[in-house]
């Protein structure tokens, strides 16, 4: 690189700005500790820190990562010389010292974990239990009793707390059956957490898009009127609606690629051009970047039904449709526009929200799911006014390493 | 030379890219052809954008211009950028296609499962796309002043303000076809005038001025340590750059992702021809070039020098055409993609703030070009390739193809990179001078494996936070997709 003057400045001027960076940080750090306030101030702190360090860890379920990092935690918390969680079948985490016992802890636990009450177990007979299984002791002169309290999400004893200390004195035991409880208190916040995340997902495939019912039901009318007078045309048309069919009626994934989309609302167009001929007109200037955009399943072919059905149908003579594809940035946009009569964009908002039900089910279905999906702001953009026309704008991000298409 | 030549040259150029960029794309179809409107880009076409994205200044004008000065020692620098894209093809290209992440936080996000790696990985990408852009304006700079003889300044300046333009007012829509065309400029921009002076050369019989063995200048050639550092740098500086990624996901499958590498090793391998000729026909011919400093300006006066007159003009504009598509396909192909990636990070991924986005990361390399002065163009994107070599390719790779990778590894090793590298390309300034040592040079040699190591020994003592999402996500790396169907 350059040996400029500049640059020696510019290289010097980065070196004082990182010093004066750590300068302040460590100031802020020194008076923060001088204002730490009383002994009881800081004692509250500090449990009700530990107790939500050690949350966060339990936010995923009782499994060997999380115990892991929660034991060390408890046992601060406790005083205990060794903390451990187990679930009902093993143990999960072991934090202190004494990890010999660990092998035994199963079976000390086993009267809990059926009875669903709190156990001590004095200092001798755990020694004994050991002596008995063969378990060395590292330090045979530490003997230390055992508190294991149970973990009660509901009814269930899901596992249990086991404290281990030198003598365990009612003191110990109230604590440690206050830990198990709150343990299951974090237990049960994750298993509300999963059952958010699947009710979700149950939602986003409920809400998946049928094709709709008028549409097989036209189709067909239209490709009947064909069989006498162009067979050779009915005869296309019902492949292409078995071809239509087969994709609408997939059963795997939730996702598909902008290209396969395209494939389908081609399909659709032709079955309708079946039906209306001339009065549709259709044309596309899709960026060849795009195509293997992952989207929701079905996402844009209702926006081209809507715009068939509300836009053109009830309009005389020709509606125009264009649909649009475009690189930008870190999203695709796609746009579908047609000239048809138009709506109400009170009532539109309405149905969007779901206060109404209206004749644009379609859209609502769609939007919901690109929010589910995407966030909020990733929503359907419609710009639309009665006689006006309607533009619906959509913008998905390229980037899901999440989604298979 | 002619100023109105470059003038005129430049504004042709920007002219032509812009009106791609708007109209490329502007040909609406009826669904009558529809499956001509919904094809994807044909392996082809899109080799030749990567192509013209990738051959930047440094390739243009520097290699020539090292070649001039250090002959044969200076063809590393062809071998090593185009011998990148076989790494490529190799160890990247497809699976991470596959993986649907579209810029390499997004793939750091989604393979580590960490928020944290993403800012960490967002940071080195935007870093590595800053230092690239500064040689593209040093280019420019440099061609500028040599065809205009007006400030360097105005080179820049006139580069980033076309590069945001475009790229704010979205005639970015159709990069591929924009990119394309650039690459064909290029080769002939290079090929055209170079075929006419060694027809000239040889039809009139004019005598070599010196043999090509001989160097024009007292530097000593490169030893044997900064030939394999320079070639370790540049074989896995290409696994990272930014704006070479995102192409590959134009391509509709892995498989055409890997065709069309293939393609791309072929185009480079024809492009670096022309730049090696022009640096023995200007050994041979016009070694004064070197001696006056001007080497890596040897490819725009080159047809001036030899041939003259109004041919001699007309093939400098050629030429100073093709440079200027160098420098604007590069920064904008850079610019489009850090924008992508800050834009994300920094303002949640809206139209105005892509914007905005890409506006600082054009306007900060103009910062940092005006305040440092050029050095030998392919050197300084030599750096460059380095750095990303020490910081990306390691995360990258191991990321890939190796399931214990963690994100404590992945930051360890890319800050270590990113230290060790960076330190040495600063204290290699700071020395300057008198020249730093031929380590300190050429850090990549060291550098790589050393984040290398620390990125597998931080994972290795971290091994209980490898994401549990990791058979997943291998499984969709490695195992062939369903194509992408766009033919009946």
């Amino acid at each position: 690189m350059p040996d400029s003057p500049l640059f020696i400045a510019a290289a010097i001027a980065v070196i004082a700005m990182a010093i004066a960076v750590v300068v302040a940080v460590g100031l802020k750090v020194l008076r923060s500790f001088r204002e730490l306030g009383t002994d009881a101030e800081r004692a509250t702190y500090k449990t009700l820190h530990a107790a939500s360090r050690a949350g966060q860890h339990l936010r995923t379920g009782l499994n060997p990562a999380g115990a892991a990092k929660a034991s060390r935690q408890l046992r601060s918390l406790l005083g205990c010389d060794a903390l451990a969680i187990t679930d009902t079948t093993g143990v999960l985490a072991w934090d202190g010292a004494g990890e010999e016992l660990k092998p035994l802890l199963m079976e000390l636990a086993a009267g809990v974990l059926d009875g669903g009450h709190t156990a001590v177990i004095p200092a001798g007979e755990v020694q004994e239990l050991a002596q008995g299984k063969g378990a060395v002791a590292t330090r045979p002169e530490v003997e230390r009793a055992a508190v294991i309290a149970p973990i009660r999400t509901g009814t269930r004893v899901v596992g249990v707390v086991a404290a281990f200390a030198p003598a365990a004195g009612a003191g110990l035991v109230r604590a440690t059956g206050e830990v198990a409880d709150w343990v299951a208190t974090q237990v049960e916040l994750a298993e509300l957490d999963a059952s958010r995340t699947l009710l979700m997902e149950a939602e986003v495939r409920a809400l998946r898009a049928q094709i709709s019912p008028h549409f097989i039901y036209n189709s067909l009318n239209a490709i009947a009127s064909f069989i006498n007078t162009d067979p050779v045309r009915a005869r296309e048309l019902v492949v292409e609606f078995a071809d239509f069919t087969r994709y609408s009626f997939r059963r795997h994934g939730d996702f598909t690629t902008l290209a396969e989309e395209l494939r389908c609302i081609d399909r659709y167009l032709l079955l309708e051009r079946a039906r209306f001929g001339d009065r549709v007109q259709v044309s596309l200037r899709i960026a060849p970047e795009v195509l293997s955009t992952v989207i929701p399943f079905l996402s844009l072919q209702p926006l081209v039904e809507n715009a068939v059905r509300h836009g053109l149908e009830a309009k005389e003579g020709p509606g125009h449709i264009s649909i649009t594809a475009n690189d930008s940035g870190a999203f695709a946009e796609v746009t579908i526009e047609d000239d048809g009569v138009g709506m109400d964009p009170e009532q539109l908002r309405a149905v969007l929200a779901g206060h109404a039900d209206g004749d644009h089910v379609g859209l609502r279905n769609v939007d919901a799911r690109l929010r589910q999906v995407y966030g909020d702001e990733h929503g359907l953009v419609i710009e639309t006014a009665p006689g006006e026309g309607t533009l619906i704008t959509m913008r998905v991000p390229k980037s899901q390493p999440r989604h298979d298409a | 030379m002619n100023p109105v030549v470059g003038i005129a040259a430049f504004a042709a150029v920007s002219v032509a890219t812009a009106v791609i960029g708007f109209y490329g794309l502007r040909i609406s179809r009826t669904t009558g052809d529809f499956y001509v409107a919904s094809r994807t880009v044909r392996p082809w076409w899109n080799a030749s954008a990567i192509g013209g994205e990738y051959l930047s200044a440094a390739s243009f004008l520097g290699v020539a211009g090292l070649i001039l000065l250090s002959g044969t020692d200076a063809l590393w620098f062809p071998v090593g950028y185009t011998a990148g894209y076989l790494m490529l093809l190799l160890f990247v290209a497809a699976p991470l296609r596959r993986s649907g992440a579209y810029t390499i936080p997004d793939f750091t996000e989604a393979r580590l499962d960490s928020r944290v790696v993403r800012s960490v990985t967002s940071v080195v990408v935007v870093m590595v796309g800053w230092l690239y852009i500064v040689p593209q304006l040093h280019g420019a700079a440099l061609a500028i002043r040599i065809t205009t003889g007006l400030p360097a300044w105005v080179g820049q300046v006139a580069v980033v303000a076309v590069v945001c333009v475009t790229v704010v007012a979205g005639g970015m829509r159709s990069i591929t076809f924009v990119q394309a065309f650039q690459y064909w400029l290029k080769l002939t921009a290079l090929a055209l005038p170079i075929l006419f002076i060694v027809f000239t050369l040889a039809g009139s019989g004019t005598p070599a001025v010196a043999a090509a063995s001989v160097n024009p200048t007292a530097v000593a050639p490169a030893g044997l340590y900064q030939n394999i550092s320079l070639l370790v740098a540049l074989l896995f500086g290409t696994l990272g750059l930014p704006h070479v990624l995102v192409r590959f996901y134009t391509n509709p499958d892995g498989q055409s992702a890997r065709r069309t590498t293939l393609i791309v090793l072929g185009l480079l391998s024809v492009f670096y021809l022309f730049p090696t000729a022009y640096g023995l026909i200007g050994r041979m011919f016009a070694p004064v070039l070197a001696q006056s400093g001007q080497a890596d300006a040897l490819v725009l006066l080159l047809p001036g020098q030899l041939i003259g007159g109004a041919a001699g003009d007309l093939l400098s504009a050629l030429v100073v055409a093709g440079a200027f598509a160098a420098f604007l396909s590069t920064t904008s192909g850079l610019v489009v993609s850090l924008a992508g990636v800050i834009s994300q990070d920094l303002f949640g991924g809206s139209v105005r703030g892509f914007r905005w986005a890409a506006v600082i990361s054009a306007v900060v390399p103009l910062g940092i070009a005006s305040m440092t002065g050029s050095l030998a163009l392919a050197g300084s994107v030599g750096m460059v390739f380095a750095f990303t070599a020490s910081t990306i390719c390691p995360v990258l790779l191991l990321g890939i193809w190796w399931r214990g990778l963690t994100d404590a590894g992945a930051i360890a090793g890319m800050a270590t990179g990113a230290v060790l590298c960076g330190g040495a390309m600063v204290a290699g300034a700071v020395l300057g001078a008198d020249g730093p040592p031929s380590w300190l040079a050429q850090p990549a040699a060291w550098t790589v494996p050393a984040a290398f190591a620390v990125t597998v020994l931080v994972s290795r003592a971290t091994r209980n936070r490898v994401p549990r999402t990791i058979t997943r996500l291998m499984t969709r790396l490695h195992t062939p997709e369903r194509p992408l169907v766009t033919e009946r």
